[in-house]
């Protein structure tokens, strides 16, 4: 019983954390219809420079998740500006695969630069410390970044509902021409929500660090999870991608638990299979 | 997409012959590719134009971009790597059952996939890659993550296997590429073609007219996964061994994408003229610029993507629709969709 409760704690811990990584990538699908294949190097970079900025001048994660997501968002930012500007409208594929190029270079240019060693944050404020829940071990760092990423996932979801500038993104997504002649500049908005999908992986990234070693390769993985997450929340749905997660993360820890290790992230891809079968634009989809 | 005219084609098929004539020669006068490295690039570019041609096929005529094709390509490499390492035969049964079966393999795929659309279709595909990928490496009765090493042996045509000297591999290299060419250069004028062609303008408008756009998509897709495995199958034996990350990974999918994409999509020429320029790229930088330390060839070979993206989705094919646009502006009489890009 324990271990079931432990599985689940595990699941719903992972679970939450994909939400805000996949949370970017699903706004930035819905709004301009482009896969952003680059998200899990964002993710990479975020957890580098907070690596960085924890051994150089001893910021802790808590603290320096402001300033990954601030990198993240100019990061991400420019690169709409400078790349994936210019592709969108020439084909279909054209920046996703600009995209996948971006994520190429990021990666070698971090296994350039700081070699493919991994590298874990070592003496963080929540290092070592384990909350004990009737027999269920519960790590803080990674309970803190779930709970932090339930909050963002909230402001996010306010802001986009509940704000001006969020109804503009709204607009922005359903019909890019009605917005413009009704004066919204849908560049700007394609920026801002570029930049803000960046945002949001450059925050997860940032608590990420405090418990996960970094190192290139290390958001290959979890790209896939957000695709995953994303084309099976529907994409564009904040809650969508939330509960996709969630069930992601659940299946992750309870197929590595009771089946076998290995076979997890199997799983994790079957489930998607199998769920676009019944439904092929996922559960949340329309 | 131009269609080419009649007397195009007759052109085309004059260079065609003469390509494949001139490949053919530098196998059989001696000497001619004795460096171990030039030959080296000639049969990674002949490979990879194979396997980029085959996945043109799909993702070229028919319309379908698929990043699943590691997984044929691997089923095809595997076949080889049993029939050699398991069973201690020579590798072409092996070559066979692996090519069917991965056509076999293609058809249950294309059942949940070709449900979906654009973005959904690629990321259903990228699933695919990680649930076979993974499934191999905990499989041990093909070698598990340690995958298959192939013994020591003798050259011979026999076992496809040369140590010493890489005409070998060349002559195979260039028979697979003038197959899979052939093939795609008869397709191209048989009624599936031009049914692919049609789906891939419009799935809708094709099916009002009569074609069966699923029947066509499956075909077109263990085609395509047919030829796949065929270029596995060789790249097992180039390589002496297999294992599971070499073959079935995302960014073994990619490569058959980008060097279409990069020459140009949906083109007969675009597949080879993609690899003849990304695979002298790839090798001699990593050659050249090893000094600058890990990964530098691999940026350049991103930026490279990211510039193409940019400036011509189309590809080489592209550019030099471009210029030929350019110069014969006149002569053409409309029709081209240039202009819209």
């Amino acid at each position: 019983m324990t271990d079931f409760a432990q599985v689940l704690a595990d699941g719903l811990m992972n679970g939450a954390i994909y939400g805000l990584v996949a949370a970017g990538l699903s706004l930035i699908w819905g709004v301009m219809d482009v896969i952003n294949f680059a998200h899990g190097e964002f993710l990479m970079a975020a957890m580098y420079v907070c690596y960085w900025v924890g051994v150089l001048i001893g910021l802790d994660p808590l603290i320096s998740w402001v300033l990954t997501g601030a990198f993240l968002f100019l990061l991400s930012a420019v690169s709409y500006k400078v790349v994936v500007r210019r592709c969108i409208g020439k084909s279909a594929m054209a920046p996703l695969l600009a995209t996948f190029g971006l994520s190429i270079f990021l990666k070698n240019f971090c296994l350039n630069m700081f070699t493919p060693n991994f590298r874990l944050l070592s003496g963080t404020f929540l290092e070592g410390m384990v909350f004990n829940f009737f027999g269920m071990a519960i790590p803080a760092p990674q309970l803190a970044a779930s709970l932090f990423s339930l909050v963002m996932l909230y402001v996010l979801y306010y802001f986009v509902k509940r704000t001006r500038t969020g109804w503009a993104i709204q607009a922005t997504a359903m019909d890019k021409e009605a917005a413009e002649l009704m004066g919204i500049d849908t560049e700007r908005i394609f920026t801002l929500v570029f930049g803000l999908g960046g945002a949001c992986v450059g925050i997860a990234g940032g608590f990420m660090a405090s418990y996960l070693a970094v190192f290139p390769e290390v958001g290959t993985l979890f790209s896939l999870i957000a695709f995953v997450v994303v084309a099976l929340g529907g994409f564009g749905s904040i809650p969508g991608a939330l509960c996709a997660a969630i069930l992601i993360g659940l299946v992750e820890s309870f197929a590595g638990f009771y089946i076998a290790p290995v076979i997890k992230y199997v799983a994790v891809f079957a489930l998607y299979i199998v769920v676009i079968l019944i439904r092929p634009k996922g559960l949340f989809g329309w | 997409m131009v269609e080419p005219a009649g007397k195009n084609r007759s052109v085309e098929g004059r260079v065609w012959i003469a390509l494949v004539a001139a490949l053919a020669l530098l196998a059989v006068i001696p000497g001619a590719i004795g460096n171990r490295f030039y030959a080296h690039v000639l049969v990674l570019i002949l490979l990879y134009a194979s396997m980029a041609q085959s996945w043109n096929i799909l993702g070229g005529y028919c319309g379908q971009v698929s990043f699943g094709h590691s997984v044929f390509f691997g089923i095809g490499a595997y076949g080889a790597g049993m029939a050699m390492v398991k069973y201690g035969t020579v590798p072409w049964p092996g070559v066979i059952i692996g090519a069917i079966l991965a056509a076999a393999v293609s058809a249950v795929i294309s059942w949940p996939c070709f449900k979906l659309r654009g973005h959904y279709f690629a990321i259903a595909t990228f699933a695919i890659v990680e649930i076979f990928g993974r499934l191999f490496l905990v499989w041990d009765w093909i070698g598990g993550a340690l995958g298959l090493d192939y013994p020591i042996m003798d050259d011979s045509w026999k076992y496809f296997l040369w140590s010493s000297d890489k005409t070998g591999y060349y002559a195979g290299a260039l028979v697979l590429f003038v197959l899979v060419f052939g093939v795609v250069r008869r397709m191209e004028r048989t009624r599936l073609g031009y049914y692919m062609r049609a789906v891939r303008e419009g799935q809708e408008t094709a099916e009002s007219l009569g074609v069966n756009s699923s029947l066509v998509k499956l075909m077109a897709m263990a085609l395509s996964a047919f030829f796949a495995a065929l270029c596995g199958a060789f790249f097992a034996q180039y390589n002496y061994r297999v294992d599971p990350p070499m073959v079935v990974s995302l960014d073994m999918s990619m490569k058959f994408v980008l060097i279409t994409i990069l020459g140009g999509m949906g083109t007969f020429w675009g597949p080879l003229l993609g690899a003849a320029v990304l695979i002298p790229l790839q090798e001699y930088t990593r050659t050249y610029l090893a000094s600058l330390g890990p990964g530098v060839d691999q940026m350049i070979y991103g930026l490279l993507i990211i510039f193409m993206m940019m400036r011509q989705p189309r590809g080489i094919m592209g550019f030099i629709g471009e210029f030929s646009g350019k110069a014969g502006k006149t002569a053409k009489k409309g029709g081209d969709d240039n202009a819209a890009s």
